[in-house]
């Protein structure tokens, strides 16, 4: 089915020509599934059916259900979204702070402080994609019994935007404008049409802190606010206490917003320790309900499940571990940087050393004996939602394949079984961060590669070095200061179009930039740049995704990036409790609906 | 965000503890006329344990010296099929997690772990008598710098340091002595050059006490220099706690290594010491215990081993021993 | 030692722990990485994001400004605010400092108490059957990593018997007699562990010191004297024997205060030792200035303690 066919379908529907059932039942038939088919729809600006969770919501009352243990093991260290430098503070505020809407585990939008989501029927999204109205849910109060309202919600897009308060969210606001329609609406406005509108206000960076509290304490003097400490959210608990890097802990709000809502009567995060041992704690011995970021080999998490406390969860967002190949020369200093934009590498140029490389990462090794559950061997850099995944490209590891390819390409083993050829030698550095199941994948790459002339001599940076900016350390990833480099990446919210800048040629990064562009492979691809320009304005889903499964498609076939195996968000859960976890979004994105079943 | 190294070398590993080795005695013991190199042989012999122990450590280093000739089988051999094996005839020490051999892994490792530990020790060792030995003497301004530089050392953050350490100088030295030279000659001497500290004040607390010693002032009237007054009479009785640290830094310094790899400052990650097979075995600790256990025993045998030698030369050397 | 010598050694201290704080402000500022980690490679936040952040935390200035800006705050008792927290420094390090003071202090207390009787009844009777078990021990103790240690304890008591647990709270929620019960159970391991690595190397050093003192001129002359050997013992030996103790001591002292970095993460204790290393990975430069320069002053403050000991203990010593 291509995209004329399926704009041609939505088209009935819109004109009641066809039911929404008999849709779903259509593209089923194609292997589309259902929630895929619901959100082209909705993309498409047919009324999304009413959002449900994936679980019903059992608990009659509020209250009852004792201390909710969680266990993160970077604890959180500021409770500001605005200041959360990583996804442990964006956590520990979430504890208390809601967004307007959040991604559920099916990446659908799901509205948290907004009474419904803004769709073209209800007038909440203009047919230019210019701008968004969001209606406000009534009778939300502060825990400090002050009302939540439009007020608010400007402020923080003010707050976020000054460049004096330094918010690390400025980026979904400095592009938009927001005004205040009434108490309880809110416009947000662009310049240029913005096709995927559910950034500012969503999820894990559309956390909403109160005005009241906030606007003596805004710009440089943000720093000084009490409730930067003390938080005084919309959120299903109150604030207790916080030590930054050890506990954060809540007690049950009494006036939340939804009904029969939280279950828990207290709430505690705490910090420190490493994952394998918070596995243990809910796996093995249940000292803790639900632990997070389980970066533990498969293996050991199969076997603490064996106890019969807890399972693992898995929930897939957007990120790959990949392998990102290096089209500059990183042995050649020129005008004093390596990986000059100036210079070509001398061997990864060639189509068919790179086509090679990907014939040799085992992807299933890696999956099935590396990260089990916590890596899917995967085809795409772009994979999730389903709808973003190109059916068009495929991959297989195949040494015979890879050698069969080098030796027709010219690339001749010499007497120490490497191939060369003019004098350059298949000989590589292979970098990642100091990781240990990053260093037992290169391993297995390094393996492979052997028995195709590949010679690769594994390095590992620490990874408070290797993901830095610090402008001096060739050891960073965006220097990138070797041949292959592998990391985790992908987009962090369900649509890629932002992430995909890590291809754009314009974004190649380099001394003059400070490293800061994203493109660190230096790829400079002009076909690539043009599509990717042509979708940032195109609002017709269809179409939008038809190009961005070409963008993907380009960066698969000319090998830019090698996908290796998903990173699903993993988290050790006790078992009896119910809860939905999100690949998008917070681990705690739906915390006020968390229940333990006896 | 990839989950952060939890290994780092920490302030808890001790008192920066180091040691003296075998031959250090030795040589004192050649300055020193009166008893022939006969008469410390026979009371090392005496020193059962030390015996014993020449023995064992003989026995390992000839295991990793001549051991990889023997069982040839490769050291990373990715067998997924044999993983987390135990011990079998195929594999006598088991398999690691893909499924390589750990008998090979380990065989191989020792060299690096033994030569890092020992090597290690000897520079803190060294560094730790001079500044201790100077400074015990010298006492006025000189012992006022030198233990400014001492305290000093002990309150650096070893990890931003090393950090830096790598940064600066890991490409120029492995430019000047080739990768596996520079990275060798680069952890030995920042292992021993973070942990000279400790033995320089106890070296230096040992001299306070032993100069002012009858024996010494003795030596002292009948006109002795300095440097004899050091060598043959204070330094022979200030060895004691000096033996010890050097064997406690030999263990630190293989486990230290390990750590270092993990900064990206050692062997490369797929280098397999004693120290980083450790590391690499603990969360599989109740899965596959033979992991942790073999170089766990490794480095106890070689820790106990160094240190009886250790006791028995100093037994030898020591004509006034009394009991 | 006099009075007027001490007085000197204390004034002598400042300009060493200036000296050191210079050393150290260099170094955290040349070491690589940057308190903007995470934000990084995150494709949501652009480049002209963080550099404002990074102007607003002062990064740009030169080092040398930045250190004099640190210190002349420092005189006036201002210890900065953490880049990563937004917390002041010195609040973040007394939120740690009780539980570090406690886990640590206690392990310190129990190595000494146990290494130093063990240690000279060892050395007393060498080569017996309880040298033999105190020295196997011992060599475990430090053979053996914490990270291991920690981990078996851990499997054995908190997993297989289920005795103990093995998540340390700051924050128990009891009072009283069951307060301490709790506090007790959940400090048993780390401190265990701490202990024993601490108190192997101490029982090691103990024996030698004492077997080093016995063998020299004046003890054999003491005991042909005929004075008893328990006396010999305590009198002589010991107090002799106690200098290189306290040398260990007085090294191992401002630990208590920098925490165990290992056994802290093993545990969960929030300790010093856990928020320094935090704050290094994520290059929160004014937390690690804060706690290495206390700590540096410790460092100083318990070395000018044990040379005070050293004449204590061998009034013959004279610092000239």
């Amino acid at each position: 089915m291509d995209h004329r066919d399926l704009t041609g379908l939505i088209e009935r529907v819109k004109r009641g020509r066809l039911s929404r059932r008999g849709f779903i039942r259509q593209l089923a038939a194609v292997g589309l599934s259902a929630p895929l088919a619901n959100q082209i729809l909705a993309l498409s600006g047919v009324a999304m059916a009413q959002p449900s969770p994936s679980y019903a919501y059992k608990p009659t009352k509020a209250g009852g259900g004792g201390t909710l243990k969680l266990l993160w093991w970077q604890g959180p260290t500021l409770l500001n979204p605005h200041f959360a430098v990583g996804t442990k503070d964006q956590d520990g505020s979430r504890l208390f702070y809601e967004p307007l809407a959040a991604w559920d585990s099916q990446a659908n939008l799901q509205p948290i402080l907004a009474a419904e989501l803004p769709t073209l029927e209800n007038g909440g999204l203009a047919g230019d994609g210019k701008s968004v109205v969001w209606k406000l849910k009534q009778g939300v109060k502060w825990h400090d019994g002050k009302p939540f309202t439009a007020d608010d919600v400007v402020f923080n897009w003010a707050y976020a935007r000054d460049p004096a308060t330094a918010a690390v969210t400025a980026g979904s606001y400095n592009t938009i404008t927001a005004e205040k329609l009434d108490d309880h609406t809110v416009r947000l406005t662009s310049e240029t049409p913005r096709p995927f509108w559910a950034e500012a206000f969503v999820s894990a960076t559309g956390m909403i802190i109160p005005k009241h509290l906030f606007e003596n304490y805004t710009g440089a003097k943000s720093r000084e606010a009490p409730t930067n400490l003390a938080p005084v959210g919309t959120g299903p608990y109150l604030f207790k206490e916080f030590r930054p890097g050890d506990i954060v802990s809540g007690v049950i709000n009494p006036n939340y917003h939804k009904p029969n809502r939280p279950y828990f009567d207290a709430v505690e995060m705490k910090g420190g320790g490493d994952a394998a041992s918070a596995a243990r704690a809910v796996l093995q011995t249940g000292e803790y309900d639900f632990a997070w970021n389980m970066q533990v080999e498969d293996d050991v998490l199969t076997k603490l499940e064996a106890s019969g406390k807890g399972h693992v969860r898995v929930t897939d967002g957007g990120s790959l571990e990949q392998i990102f190949l290096n089209f500059t020369d990183p042995n050649v200093e020129v005008d004093g940087e390596r990986s000059s934009l100036k210079t070509k590498h001398p061997s990864l140029s060639d189509p068919a050393v790179r086509q090679a490389l990907s014939l040799l990462i085992d992807k299933d090794s890696v999956h099935k004996y590396i990260y089990g559950r916590a890596g899917a061997a995967v085809t795409n850099v772009v994979y999730n939602p389903p709808r973003y995944n190109s059916p068009n490209t495929k991959w297989e590891f195949n040494i015979e394949k890879a050698n069969a390819i080098l030796d027709k390409a010219g690339w001749k083993p010499g007497p120490d079984g490497i191939r060369a050829k003019d004098g350059k030698t298949l000989s590589y550095l292979y970098q990642t961060s100091t990781n240990q199941p990053r260093q037992k994948t290169q391993q297995i790459v390094k393996q492979a590669c052997k028995k195709a002339g590949i010679n690769l001599e594994i390095k590992s940076v620490v990874s408070s070095v290797f993901f830095s900016s610090d402008v001096a350390n060739p050891d960073t990833y965006p220097h990138f200061y070797a041949d292959l480099e592998m990391y985790t990446t992908g987009p962090n919210q369900p649509d890629p179009s932002i992430w995909l800048q890590l291809f754009l040629g314009s974004e190649a990064a380099q001394k003059d930039n400070k490293w800061q562009g994203r493109n660190i492979t230096r790829w400079q691809n002009d076909e690539f740049d043009r599509i990717y320009h042509q979708q940032e304005s195109e609002l017709d889903p269809v179409k939008r995704t038809a190009l961005l499964i070409k963008l993907n498609d380009l960066v698969i076939n000319n090998f830019v990036s090698i996908p290796v195996v998903t990173r699903p968000n993993v988290a050790a859960v006790k078992d009896g409790m119910v809860c939905e976890l999100s690949g998008f979004d917070s681990y705690i994105w739906d915390l006020a609906d968390w229940y333990m079943t006896t | 965000m990839a989950g952060l190294i939890p290994a780092s070398l920490s302030a808890e590993e001790g008192p920066a503890l180091a040691g003296v080795d075998a031959p250090a005695p030795l040589a004192v013991s050649r300055a020193r006329s009166v008893p022939p190199a006969l008469e410390a042989w026979r009371r090392f012999r005496k020193h059962r344990l030390a015996v014993v122990s020449v023995v064992v450590l003989l026995l390992l280093i000839g295991a990793i010296l001549v051991g990889p000739a023997l069982w040839a089988v490769p050291i990373d051999d990715i067998d997924f099929g044999a993983k987390l094996q135990g011990p079998t005839a195929a594999h006598p020490f088991g398999t690691d997690d893909l499924g390589q051999d750990l008998l090979a892994r380990l065989l191989y490792g020792g060299r690096i772990s033994l030569a890092v530990g020992v090597a290690a020790m000897l520079v803190a060792v060294f560094a730790g008598l001079l500044v201790g030995a100077v400074s015990g003497m010298a006492s006025g301004p000189v012992d006022a710098a030198l233990m400014w530089l001492t305290d000093l050392f002990l309150s650096l953050p070893q990890l931003p340091l090393l950090l830096l350490v790598i940064y600066l100088f890991r490409d120029a030295l492995s430019r000047a002595l080739g990768l596996e030279g520079g990275v060798f000659v680069l952890i030995v001497l920042v292992i021993g050059g973070l942990r000279w500290m400790p033995v320089a004040r106890l070296v230096r607390a040992q001299f306070f006490s032993l100069r002012e010693k009858e024996f010494v002032e003795a030596a002292r009237g009948l006109g002795a220099s300095r440097l004899r007054l050091v060598v043959h009479h204070i330094l022979p009785n200030a060895l004691g706690p000096v033996i010890v640290a050097g064997t406690i830094e030999v263990a630190n310094a293989i486990i230290a290594e390990s750590t270092l790899s993990f900064l990206g400052l050692g062997f490369p990650p797929d280098t397999p010491t004693w120290g980083r097979i450790l590391f690499d075995a603990k969360d599989y600790l109740d899965i596959a215990p033979h992991w942790a256990l073999f170089p766990g025993a490794a480095i106890f045998l070689a820790v106990l081993s160094i240190n009886f030698i250790g006791d028995g030369l100093r037994d030898a050397l020591d004509a006034r021993r009394v009991v | 030692m006099s009075g007027a010598h001490l007085l000197r050694r204390l004034l002598l201290a400042i300009p060493s722990v200036l000296g050191i704080s210079i050393v150290l402000y260099g170094v955290l500022a040349l070491a690589p990485g940057d308190p903007l980690g995470e934000l990084v490679s995150n494709p949501n936040v652009p480049a002209s994001v963080q550099a404002a952040m990074r102007a607003s935390l002062g990064l740009n200035d030169p080092i040398w400004l930045r250190y004099v800006h640190w210190l002349f705050a420092m005189l006036r008792g201002d210890w900065g605010f953490s880049f990563v927290s937004r917390i002041d420094v010195d609040r973040l390090i007394l939120q740690r400092l009780p539980v570090t003071i406690v886990v640590i202090g206690a392990s310190q207390i129990l190595a000494i108490l146990i290494a130093l009787p063990v240690g000279v009844l060892a050395a007393a009777r060498p080569y017996s059957v309880f040298d033999q078990v105190a020295n196997t021990i011992a060599f475990i103790g430090f053979s053996l990593p914490t990270f291991f240690t920690g981990l078996l304890l851990i499997l054995v008591f908190s997993i297989q018997l289920n005795w103990l647990p093995f998540v340390y709270r700051a924050d128990l929620n009891s009072t009283g007699l069951a307060w301490w019960g709790e506090e007790i159970r959940q400090s048993i391991m780390p401190v265990a562990v701490l202990g024993l690595f601490q108190g192997a190397s101490l029982v090691r050093f103990v024996r030698a010191s004492v077997l080093d003192v016995i063998k020299l001129d004046y003890v054999t002359t003491a005991r042909s004297k005929g004075i008893g050997a328990r006396r010999v013992m305590l009198r002589h030996v010991v107090r002799n024997a106690l200098i290189p103790v306290v040398t260990l001591v007085a090294l191992q002292m401002p630990v208590v205060f920098g925490g165990a970095i290992i056994t802290e993460q093993i545990f969960r204790v929030p300790g010093i030792g856990s928020l320094l290393i935090t704050s290094i990975l994520s290059n929160d430069t004014p937390v690690v200035m804060g706690v290495t320069f206390v700590f540096a002053a410790l460092v100083i403050l318990f070395n000018l303690i044990a040379d005070i000991l050293y004449g204590w203990l061998d009034p013959r010593i004279a610092f000239r």
